[in-house]
């Protein structure tokens, strides 16, 4: 270590490869003092000045900002707050054209100076080195200092480094043409760079601390001179002038003879690195509680009249600098934010200057050709030798075209620095620079996606697997839960016994159906006309969904729209039919095993041919509009399906809950006849509203369909029990069963209609109601059964505990 | 004997050889298809189906024992070279019954639209979406991997495939919008 101060002091330094020496534009400006300007109309601040993430908003349009006011706030490591540059109003905060050569929009945040400059209240440091490191170090995180030199990497990460730092070399050596910020900086406030590069020397503790600078700058190398003199610690060091000096790479090599590996960072050598500027933003941000609010900005060029250092607020458009400058009026604007090497054209002269902008450049047509024409490479290996990365950019350039990003990666295209000495120094004015960033650009992109695509797999496979684990669980719960059943079952108690005699009930049920089919004959021969057709129909129906359940996620919208439209053609038929023989018998069981709406509107029309004549038509012909138009509804829901089955389910046991109603009320007395059908009616075509209001929510699921259709055909049984009982009228069960069925349809009548308008969203009561059916369908089917057959053991049982049930209900609709 | 001990040392080579392969043979065995996972690796994992395949995995696997290498439409015709020069095959052209555009997009949810059926939710592979059922839901963009999947379950058309907004920070270089010149 002691060799490479000696060398240093000594005046001797490593050379690095490559490198140019572009002509020195320095003397535009390098004469003039920093100028400082008066306060532009409006300054435009962008809310992401430097390197990370941008800070939360702390301002809001309208309000009242006094200077040096944080107007965001950091909250996350990366992050730094901007603040306003002078006192005034917000007037806008909006996406506006930032410094960027993309030319894109950020987010900004506008602000119309009062042209009051009033500060926020300060507290002065009277001396920091009573102040702890890291109090220090979060003076600078507030104050928003991030490098100022280019990169824009926020100074208070750089500077909470837990590495032992043997250097901390500060970085002034301005190696661009042009720019002279930083020289009339150091001249004109070396006191107070000094001071920040003490505070710098107390956070970092480093075991020396060279500052680099290019021996183009005597007055600025003197003041610093003057300024060091007595501490040993600091070394000014006078590089000779070369571009890329003052590349963090480069000058570290020049200076310590260390050369910084591919993907190592300086601090693993010990090596910290801060620009001039920097050191000057921590110093007021430390001392005078001053935050990074305005920089010295080179504007420079030959189109200029009055080229020089100005003190810019962040935020000035560019447009205003340059007048102030003497930029003549002129249509064609050139204008190149950062020096000539490694700047970028603006898209708008309204672009706000930020924290990294330390040149704006407004050349003349001759200064800054742009009709160099690119010819071929003639492989003069020109590019190779200026290289101070020691990268082959014609290589890198040949597979940058041929988009060989595997190739690219072997060249290590991500050590270029982007410094331009190649393309400086190609005769065929190659933009080899650009190839390399557009391939940079390309590779970043594809790493993003390559993260993004592994991102999307493992949710793809976490999902998988939580769907899976779902469906196990769900089964594992069925399967315990038929056990448990089974187990209460055979465990011998009253309500086992109950239940078995359910089941029992439910076979005797299905028995009595197949045998009623033959002595029923001629009491329905419209059912039984049907009957086949109807299943035929609900099978092909249950096919179809089956089809579309498993076809439905790569065809959903045209598998549902023909079904749909077959079932909007038959209710659509039906509703003719319906008009057109208003008054013979039902065809419920069609309807029923068609789509709910469908037996809906069929319904409606149903119950008003039976209610009274008179109104017959008018009824028929409403409700014959309204299943059009349903039909047609649902024609135009086509791709809108729903895998809920909690809604449409409780829709359709209330449906069928109030058809029970009605046609039981209907065929047990004719007295009571026309009231009550008139009010089932007008149940009916509430419901029938509001199945139309849950139009577009048609169901899907193979479950629910199943649910719906068991529903259905029960309810069916009703209509044909209740019928048949009070054809035979003769035995005395029938009656009991039918005045059962009376009272219950009162019961329901009323509920349904309480529960109309309010739709019912309790699954609790409607599953409730569910039971009631099914144990009125049991009563009533059993006590047919039992006096038409009258030989099966088991039927009677359970006829007798139907009839149990019956009287038990009775008494609970009593109640009700 | 001369020969009989040249067979039992051979016999014995054998053996040795034979051992060590078997115990090769278990101890590096390579779970699953490598081929298909090498391929996997090449799909861009939007897990769209728009291959046919409900995911990129099963479309990887069927690549694998010979399915057609030009149904990856949102990999494009990038994704067909790659997998073209892994299988050593010649790269096709992208099939006909795939869309040709695959700028990189993703899924946003009109709010004021939503009735909060919770379908695309269910419709979404990466889950994505957030959510409950009468609640609005919307699109977590950063994870959406633009499949388009969610689009077609909603029932009152709320979800639209919008092109991923340039930034800055995804911005790409263009060779025509500056023209690098060199000072003289």
């Amino acid at each position: 270590m002691e060799s490479v101060i000696e060398r240093i002091e000594r005046g001797q330094f490593w050379p690095f490869h490559g490198g140019i020496n572009p002509p020195e534009m320095k003397f535009l400006t390098n004469e003039k003092p920093i100028r400082s300007l008066p306060l532009p109309e409006k300054l435009v601040i962008p809310v992401q000045q430097h390197i990370g993430e941008p800070g939360d908003l702390l301002v809001a349009v309208g309000d009242t900002v006094l200077k040096g006011q944080a107007l965001t706030k950091a909250s996350a490591p990366l992050m730094v707050p901007v603040h306003a540059p002078t006192s005034g109003k917000i007037t806008n905060i909006n996406l506006h054209v930032i410094a960027h050569p993309s030319g894109l929009s950020e987010l900004c945040v506008t602000l119309v100076p009062d042209g009051e400059d009033r500060w926020r209240k300060r507290h002065i440091t009277e001396n920091f080195h009573e102040l702890s490191k890291d109090t220090l170090i979060e003076k600078i995180a507030d104050a928003g200092i991030s490098g100022m030199g280019g990169a824009g990497f926020p100074t208070h990460v750089k500077v909470n480094t837990q590495a032992q730092i043997n250097y901390l070399i500060i970085n002034a050596a301005e190696c661009e043409p042009y720019i002279t910020a930083d020289d009339l900086l150091v001249r004109e406030n070396a006191g107070t760079i000094l001071d920040g590069i003490n505070i710098l020397d107390k956070v970092l503790e480093p075991a020396f601390i060279l500052i680099g600078i290019e021996d183009n700058k005597p007055l600025a190398i003197e003041a610093l001179r003057r300024q060091t003199q007595d501490i040993d610690k600091i070394k000014v060091c006078v590089l000779p002038t070369k571009y890329p000096m003052g590349g963090e790479k480069q000058l570290i090599q020049a200076l310590t003879g260390q050369e910084v590996a591919s993907g190592v960072l300086p601090s693993a050598l010990g090596i910290v690195m801060q620009n001039i500027a920097t050191c000057f933003a921590i110093a007021e941000a430390v001392i005078s509680d001053t935050p990074l609010i305005k920089r010295v900005i080179t504007v420079s060029g030959q189109a200029l009249s009055k080229p020089q250092n100005v003190w810019a607020l962040l935020g000035t458009p560019v447009s205003f600098l340059l007048k102030q400058c003497g930029y003549p009026e002129q249509t064609k604007k050139h204008i190149i934010m950062g020096g000539p090497m490694m700047g970028f054209s603006l898209a708008s002269d309204e672009i706000p200057v930020v924290k990294t902008t330390n040149c704006l450049l407004a050349p003349s047509e001759k200064e800054i050709p742009d009709d160099n024409i690119e010819v071929e490479c003639i492989r003069c290996g020109q590019c190779a030798d200026a290289c101070p990365a020691q990268l082959l950019p014609q290589e890198l350039q040949w597979s940058a075209k041929a988009q060989d990003y595997e190739q690219l990666n072997k060249l290590n295209l991500f050590d270029c620095i982007e410094c331009g000495a190649c393309a400086y120094v190609c005769p065929s004015h190659i933009p080899l620079v650009h190839y390399y960033r557009v391939a940079k650009a390309e590779i970043r992109e594809q790493k993003l996606l390559d993260i993004k695509a592994e991102k999307a797999k493992q949710r793809f496979e976490a999902r998988k697997a939580r769907l899976e684990r779902d469906k196990r669980i769900r089964e594992e719960k069925h399967k315990k839960a038929a056990e448990a059943r089974k187990a209460r079952m055979n465990s011998g108690t009253k309500e086992a016994n109950k239940e078995k005699s359910a089941v029992a009930a439910a076979l005797a049920r299905v028995q009595a159906k197949k045998q009623q089919k033959a002595p029923d004959d001629d009491n329905q021969p419209n059912d039984n006309d049907k009957s086949p057709v109807a299943a035929a129909i609900a099978r092909a129906k249950a096919k179809k969904a089956a089809k579309q359940n498993t076809t439905s996620k790569q065809k959903p919208i045209a598998d549902d729209d023909k079904s749909t439209r077959v079932a909007a053609a038959v209710a659509k038929a039906k509703a003719k039919k319906a008009q057109a023989s208003a008054h013979t018998k039902d065809d419920t069981p069609d309807s029923y095993t068609d789509n709910t709406q469908k037996a809906d509107s069929v319904d409606t029309t149903e119950q008003s041919p039976k209610s009274t004549q008179a109104e017959n038509d008018k009824k028929a012909r409403v409700a014959a509009a309204v299943a059009k138009a349903k039909a047609k509804k649902a024609q135009a829901s086509t791709p809108t399906q729903d895998d809920e089955p909690d809604s449409n389910s409780k829709d359709n046991t209330q449906e069928t809950a109030s058809v029970d109603t009605t046609e039981q009320s209907s065929t047990s007395s004719q007295a009571e006849n026309d009231k009550k059908a008139r009010i089932a009616a007008a149940v009916a075509k509430a419901k029938a509203k509001k199945a139309q209001a849950s139009a577009p929510t048609q169901d899907d699921e193979p479950d629910s369909n199943s649910k719906d259709n068991t529903q259905k055909s029960e309810s069916v049984d009703t209509a044909e029990q209740s019928s048949t009982s009070s054809q035979a009228e003769n035995d005395k069960k029938a009656r009991i069963a039918a005045a059962v069925a009376k009272a219950k349809a009162k019961a329901k009548a009323k509920k349904a209609q309480a529960s109309a308008p309010t739709q019912d969203d309790e699954p609790d009561s409607t599953s409730k109601d569910n039971t009631q059916e099914t144990e009125s369908v049991d009563t009533t089917e059993q006590t047919s059964v039992s006096v038409e057959t009258d030989n099966d053991k088991k039927a009677r049982i359970a006829a007798a505990v139907a009839k149990a049930k019956a009287k038990k209900q009775q008494k609970n609709s009593k109640a009700n | 004997m001369t020969a009989l001990i040249a067979i039992l040392i051979l016999g014995l080579i054998g053996l040795a050889f034979g051992a060590l392969l078997g115990y090769a043979s278990i101890k590096f065995k390579v779970e699953g298809d490598p081929l298909a996972q090498q391929i996997d690796e090449l799909l861009p994992q939007t897990q769209c189906g728009q291959c046919g395949y409900p995911g990129c995995k099963p479309y990887a696997e069927a690549v694998a024992n010979g399915e057609a290498i030009n149904k990856c439409a949102p990999g494009g015709d990038e994704t067909i070279k790659k997998i073209a020069d892994l299988m050593g095959v010649e790269p096709i052209a992208m099939d006909e019954s795939h869309e040709a555009d695959n700028t990189p997009k993703v899924a946003f949810i009109i709010e004021e639209d939503c009735i909060g059926c919770t379908k695309c939710i269910q419709a979404c592979p990466v889950d994505a979406i957030i959510g409950a059922t009468k609640q609005m839901h919307t699109i977590i963009t950063d994870e959406c991997t633009g499949c388009d999947l969610c689009v077609a379950p909603c029932p009152v058309d709320c979800i639209e495939m919008r092109p991923i907004e340039k930034t800055t920070r995804n911005w790409q270089w263009d060779l025509e919008s500056i023209p690098v010149t060199e000072v003289k």
